[in-house]
C-alpha cells in the first residue's frame, strides 16, 4: 500500500494521507463512473482486476525472484478449468466456491512445483523459454484431451460454470433495493475482486518485507553469494514458483466463475506475454508497478477499441485496425519500448525494498538517543 | 518398412529446415548471448514476401518460367529479411548489449510479437495458399514411398546452404571477425575487428538463411500466414540447444535429429500411449526435448565447441 | 588447543588441471589462519571447496568433530562458516542494512504463515534481525551508510560490508578471500585491526591474502599452498624462511612484496 501511494504522482510525496484517501475513494468509486460509460466498462474493470492479480502474481516470480516466467498463463488455466471441472454440467459436479478456491490455488501451486522442480538449475534466458514451452504443453492438453476421454471438451471450453457464491449469496444475480435502485452483478463481481486484489497486495507486501523477500532479492541479484550466505535457493525458487502460481490459480478460478466459460483459447501464449508486459510496463519487482501496469494495459486497449474503431471508421471509411491488432501492437511496442527507454518501468524501484522501514528507524534512533545521554 | 522409410524421409525435409533456422538462433547466441525470440518470425516474414512477389509476378508475367519466378520471389524475400535482420539489430538489441540479464530476451519477445502483428495487418488473419512452383506431384523411389521434388529441394538447398555457411565461417577473413568477435568482443575490437559490423551481418545472415527457411517452410505445407513462423522459430531454438548451442554443425545436427524424432513421434505416439494420445500432440516433442537437454546435458550433443563457434 | 577445522586430503581437478591435490590442514579455534601462495596455486579453489560451491574429487572436511555436507553450500553455512569473495560480490540492489539483514536469512525461521499472519514470532525475528545487522554495521564501522544502496558505496566500505554480511550468518569460522585486495595502506590498516577484533570477539578466521605483511603481522600460523600442493604449514616467521616457499614464490615468476 505504501508503495502505491508513493506512486500517486505529485500528492504521493507531500501528503501521503491524502493520496491513501484518494486511492481509497478512486477504487470505490471507480465502478460507478464506468457505469456512466456504460455497462461494459464495469466488466472491464472487474477483468482489469483479475488482470492486476496476475501481475501481482507473475511479479512476484519475476521481479522479486528474478525467474522469467513466460508460461505464466498455464496456472490461471489450472485454476480456471479446475473450477470449470467442479462447478459446471460438464462432469456434473457442482462443489461450493469456497471448496473450489483452495483446491484451484493448491493445483496450481503443484503445477507450479511441478514446472519448477525440473527447470531450477537452468539460467535466466533457458528458463524463459522451458516456462514457454510448459504453457504451450498444457495450452496443448487443454486442446486434445477430449478424446479419447472427454476431460476438457476440447476447443470447446467448457460452459454454464456456477457463478461465485459466497455462502448462499449469489454474485451473478443483480441486488434490487426498492422499487427502482439496483446493484448491478457486475458490481458485486467488482467489489469482491476488489478485496482479493487488496488481500493479494496485503500478503505480497508482507512477503517482500520478510525474510522470504530479502532471500529472493539476494538471490535475484547474485545467486553465487546468496547460496554463500546459507540461502537454499532450490527451496526459494520453488517457493517463488509456487506462490506466484497460486496468486494464478487463484486468478484463474475467479475469472472461470465470473466469465461462466472457459476455453483453450484465453490462455494461449499471448496471454502470458500480455501479464508479463504489464508487470514489465509498471516496473518489474514493484508491487505497485504490477497494479499500475496491469490497470493501464488492461484498460487501455479497450479505450482504443472505443476511440480507434469509429475513427477509423469516418477517416478511412473502413476499420483498418481491428481492437485485437491494436491490443497486440499496444503490447509488443510497450514492451519493446520500456525495454529500451525506461527499463525500470513507468513506476522506478525507488520503492524497492525489502525490510521494513519504520521497524529500523525507530531502531535505528533508540541508540542514538542513548548515546546522547 | 515402407512406413519407416517415409517417416525418416519427412523428419529429413523438415528436419532440415530446422537447421537452417537454428543456424541463424545459434549464431546469434554464440556472438552476444541472446536468443533472438524474433528469429522464427523473420521466417514467416520471408514466406509471405514470397508469396507476395510470386503473386506479382503471376499477374505482371504470367508466362514466365516457374524456377525464375521462385528465384526472384527467393531473392526479394532474403533481401527483405536481411534488411529487417539488420533493423532489428540496429534499433533494439545494440542498445541492450549492456542491459541487464532480462531485458535483451524481453526485447526479443516484443519484437517477436511486434512482426507478427504487423504481418497481421499486412495480410491478415487468414491462410494464404503458397504458390507451388515446383511439382509436388510425388515420385516413388520405392514402391510405397513418397518424395515429392519439393522436398528433394529443400534438402539439397538446405545442406548446400549449410555448407556454404560453415566455408563462410571457418575458411574466410569475415568468418575469422565472427569467431573473434564471438570468442571475446572487447578483444576482438582491440585487435582491429569491427565488432559492431561483425553482430550487424551476423543477423543479416541468420536472417537470409530464416528467410529461404520460411519459403521451404511454406512450399512444403502449402500455405503461409502470420503465426507461421512461432512454432518452427521455437523447434529451431530446440534444435539449436540440442545440438550445442553456439556450434553451427551442432545446429545442423540438433535440426535433423530433433526432425526425426518428431516424425517418428508423431507416427507412433498413439501406439506408445495405447491411444490416449494422437498426432495432435507432435508439438510437444520440443519441448520436452528441449526440457530434457537443458537439464541432463545443458552443453548439448556436441558440447558449446569454441573453435566452430561464430 | 582445539581443533576446528581439519582438511583430510582434498583433491579437486578441472579437466587436466589438478587444482587440489592431497591437501591436508587443521585450523584451531581462536586463531587466524593464514593461506597463502602464488597466482592459481588453489587458494580461492580450496575455499570453493571447503564452503561447498564445488565437490572435491577425494577427501572430506572435519568440523567440530563431524564431517562436512560436501556440494551444499546453504548447509555448509548452517554448520558454522562464513566466506567472503575476492572480487567483492553484494547484493547490488539492496541497502547495506538489506544486506546485511539477508545473512541472518540461516539464523531465522519464520516461514510463510508467519510472514503472511505476521505473527508475534515473525515480528520479534524480524525485529531482532534488523537490530543484529545495525550492530553488525555498527561493528565493521558502517553504519552511518545502512540505508544506501550497496553498489553506491565505497570500495572499502563495500568490503567491510561483506564481511559484516558473512558475520550475520553467526559462523565459527570466517574465510576471508584476500580482503585486503585493491586497498590502501590507511584502509589495510583499518581491516586489520577489524580481523583483530573478529577473532578476539571468538571467531576463528581464514585468510587468503596476497599482502605478505598483512599476513604475517595477523596470522598465528600460515599454510603455503602451490600448485595445489601445500608445501608449508607453521607460525609466519618459520614459513617467511622456508627454502620450499622462498622457490615457490620465486619460481612461480611473481615475487610476493
Amino acid at each position: 500500500m505504501n508503495e502505491l501511494v508513493a506512486a500517486v504522482p505529485w500528492l504521493g510525496k507531500r501528503n501521503p494521507t491524502a493520496a491513501r484517501w484518494l486511492i481509497i475513494l478512486v477504487a470505490i468509486a471507480a465502478p460507478f463512473i464506468a457505469w456512466q460509460f456504460g455497462r461494459s466498462w464495469v466488466r472491464i474493470l472487474d477483468f482489469a482486476l483479475l488482470y492486476m492479480m496476475l501481475a501481482l502474481g507473475l511479479n512476484l516470480v519475476v521481479g522479486f525472484a528474478g525467474l522469467l516466467d513466460l508460461g505464466y498463463i498455464a496456472f490461471y488455466a489450472v485454476g480456471a478449468y479446475t473450477f470449470a471441472f467442479l462447478a459446471s454440467p460438464h462432469f456434473d459436479v457442482h462443489l461450493p466456491f469456497w471448496v473450489i478456491l483452495p483446491l484451484g490455488a493448491a493445483f496450481a501451486a503443484l503445477a507450479g512445483v511441478m514446472l519448477g522442480f525440473p527447470v531450477l538449475r537452468l539460467r535466466g534466458d533457458y528458463l524463459a523459454i522451458v516456462t514457454l514451452g510448459f504453457g504451450e504443453i498444457v495450452r496443448i492438453f487443454m486442446l486434445n484431451l477430449n478424446y479419447p476421454v472427454n476431460i476438457t471438451n476440447g476447443p470447446q471450453g467448457i460452459n454454464m460454470i456456477d457463478p461465485i457464491n459466497l455462502f448462499g449469496w449469489d454474485l451473478s444475480r443483480n441486488i434490487r433495493i426498492g422499487e427502482d435502485f439496483t446493484i448491478h452483478s457486475l458490481f458485486l463481481y467488482y467489489y469482491f475482486f476488489l478485496a482479493a486484489v487488496v488481500a493479494s497486495i496485503i500478503f505480497i507486501q508482507r512477503l517482500q518485507i520478510s525474510r522470504i523477500g530479502r532471500a529472493w532479492a539476494a538471490m535475484r541479484d547474485d545467486e553465487l553469494a546468496a547460496k554463500a550466505i546459507g540461502i537454499n535457493t532450490r527451496d526459494m525458487k520453488l517457493l517463488a514458483f509456487a506462490l506466484g502460481a497460486t496468486f494464478g490459480g487463484v486468478a484463474g478460478a475467479l475469472f472461470g466463475a465470473f466469465q461462466g466459460f472457459v476455453s483453450p483459447e484465453s490462455f494461449s501464449l499471448m496471454e502470458s506475454i500480455a501479464v508479463l508486459t504489464m508487470v514489465v510496463f509498471g516496473g518489474m519487482g514493484n508491487l505497485a508497478g504490477a497494479v499500475v501496469g496491469a490497470f493501464v494495459l488492461a484498460l487501455l486497449p479497450e479505450l482504443l477499441r472505443d476511440v480507434a474503431v469509429p475513427l477509423q471508421q469516418t477517416l478511412f471509411g473502413h476499420v483498418l485496425l481491428d481492437p485485437e491488432v491494436l491490443r497486440m501492437l499496444l503490447l509488443s511496442l510497450a514492451m519493446i519500448l520500456m525495454m529500451l527507454l525506461r527499463p525500470a518501468g513507468m513506476i522506478p524501484a525507488r520503492a524497492r525494498y525489502c525490510h521494513d522501514h519504520h521497524l529500523s528507524h525507530h531502531l535505528n534512533n533508540t541508540p542514538k538517543r542513548e548515546a546522547a545521554k | 518398412m515402407e512406413t519407416l522409410i517415409q517417416q525418416f524421409i519427412n523428419g529429413l525435409v523438415i528436419g532440415s529446415v530446422y537447421a537452417l533456422i537454428a543456424l541463424g538462433y545459434t549464431m546469434v547466441y554464440g556472438i552476444l548471448g541472446l536468443i533472438n525470440f524474433a528469429h522464427g518470425d523473420v521466417l514467416m516474414v520471408g514466406a509471405l514476401v514470397a508469396l507476395q512477389t510470386m503473386l506479382f509476378l503471376m499477374g505482371m508475367a504470367p508466362g514466365m518460367s516457374p524456377l525464375v519466378m521462385l528465384a526472384i520471389a527467393l531473392a526479394v524475400a532474403m533481401v527483405i529479411c536481411m534488411l529487417l535482420g539488420f533493423t532489428m539489430e540496429r534499433l533494439a538489441y545494440r542498445r541492450l548489449r549492456n542491459a541487464p540479464r532480462l531485458a535483451p530476451l524481453i526485447t526479443a519477445i516484443g519484437v517477436s510479437f511486434l512482426l507478427q502483428t504487423l504481418a497481421m495487418i499486412i495480410w491478415g488473419r487468414n491462410y494464404h495458399t503458397f504458390p507451388q512452383l515446383l511439382s509436388t506431384t510425388p515420385l516413388q523411389p520405392i514402391p510405397g514411398v513418397f518424395v515429392t521434388p519439393v522436398q528433394i529441394a529443400i534438402v539439397v538447398v538446405s545442406a548446400l546452404l549449410m555448407v556454404g555457411l560453415l566455408l563462410l565461417v571457418n575458411r574466410t577473413r569475415i568468418g575469422r571477425a565472427m569467431r573473434a568477435t564471438a570468442e571475446n568482443h572487447r578483444v576482438a575490437s582491440l585487435m582491429g575487428v569491427d565488432t559492431n559490423a561483425v553482430i550487424a551481418l551476423t543477423f543479416v545472415i541468420g536472417a537470409a538463411l530464416a528467410a529461404v527457411a520460411g519459403v521451404m517452410f511454406a512450399s512444403n505445407y502449402g500455405i503461409a500466414h502470420y503465426g507461421m513462423g512461432f512454432m518452427p522459430g521455437l523447434k529451431a531454438f530446440t534444435a539449436a540447444v540440442l545440438g550445442g548451442i553456439g556450434n553451427l554443425g551442432g545446429a545442423m545436427l540438433g535440426g535433423v535429429v530433433l526432425g526425426l524424432v518428431e516424425s517418428f513421434g508423431a507416427g507412433y505416439i498413439e501406439h506408445l500411449t495405447f491411444g490416449f494420445l494422437n498426432s495432435s500432440y507432435q508439438d510437444i516433442f520440443a519441448f520436452i526435448i528441449l526440457g530434457l537437454v537443458l537439464i541432463f546435458r545443458p552443453t548439448g550433443l556436441l558440447g558449446e565447441r569454441v573453435s566452430d563457434r561464430a | 588447543m582445539i581443533t576446528l577445522l581439519e582438511a583430510r586430503n582434498i583433491g579437486k581437478r578441472f579437466g587436466g588441471l589438478q587444482a587440489l591435490s592431497d591437501v591436508s590442514l587443521t585450523i584451531r579455534k581462536g586463531e587466524v589462519y593464514g593461506l597463502i601462495g602464488p597466482n592459481g596455486a588453489g587458494k580461492t579453489t580450496f575455499f570453493n571447496v571447503l564452503t561447498g560451491a564445488y565437490t572435491p574429487d577425494g577427501g572430506d572436511f572435519v568440523f567440530n568433530g563431524s564431517e562436512l555436507p560436501s556440494g551444499k553450500p546453504h548447509k555448509v553455512v548452517g554448520r558454522g562458516i562464513a566466506r567472503t569473495f575476492q572480487n567483492i560480490r553484494l547484493f547490488r540492489d539492496l541497502t547495506a542494512l538489506e544486506n546485511v539483514m539477508a545473512g541472518h536469512h540461516i539464523r531465522t525461521r519464520a516461514g510463510i504463515w508467519g510472514v503472511l499472519t505476521q505473527n508475534r514470532f515473525t515480528r520479534e525475528e524480524e525485529r531482532l534481525t534488523t537490530e543484529r545487522a545495525y550492530e553488525l554495521l555498527r561493528y565493521v564501522g558502517i553504519e552511518r551508510f545502512a540505508d544506501v544502496v550497496s553498489k553506491n558505496l565505497s570500495y572499502g566500505d563495500q568490503r567491510r560490508l561483506e564481511i559484516a554480511r558473512a558475520l550475520a550468518t553467526e559462523p565459527q569460522l570466517l574465510a576471508l578471500d584476500e580482503p585486503a585486495a585493491g586497498m590502501n595502506a590507511t584502509e589495510t590498516g583499518q581491516l586489520k585491526q577489524l580481523i583483530q577484533q573478529i577473532r578476539n570477539d571468538g571467531i576463528t578466521v581464514m585468510l587468503i591474502e596476497h599482502d605478505v605483511k598483512l599476513v604475517m603481522g595477523l596470522c598465528d600460523r600460515v599454510a603455503v599452498l602451490d600448485f595445489g600442493k601445500k608445501i608449508a604449514e607453521d607460525v609466519p616467521a618459520v614459513v617467511q624462511k622456508d627454502d620450499a616457499v622462498i622457490a615457490a614464490y620465486l619460481g612461480g615468476g611473481k615475487h610476493a612484496h
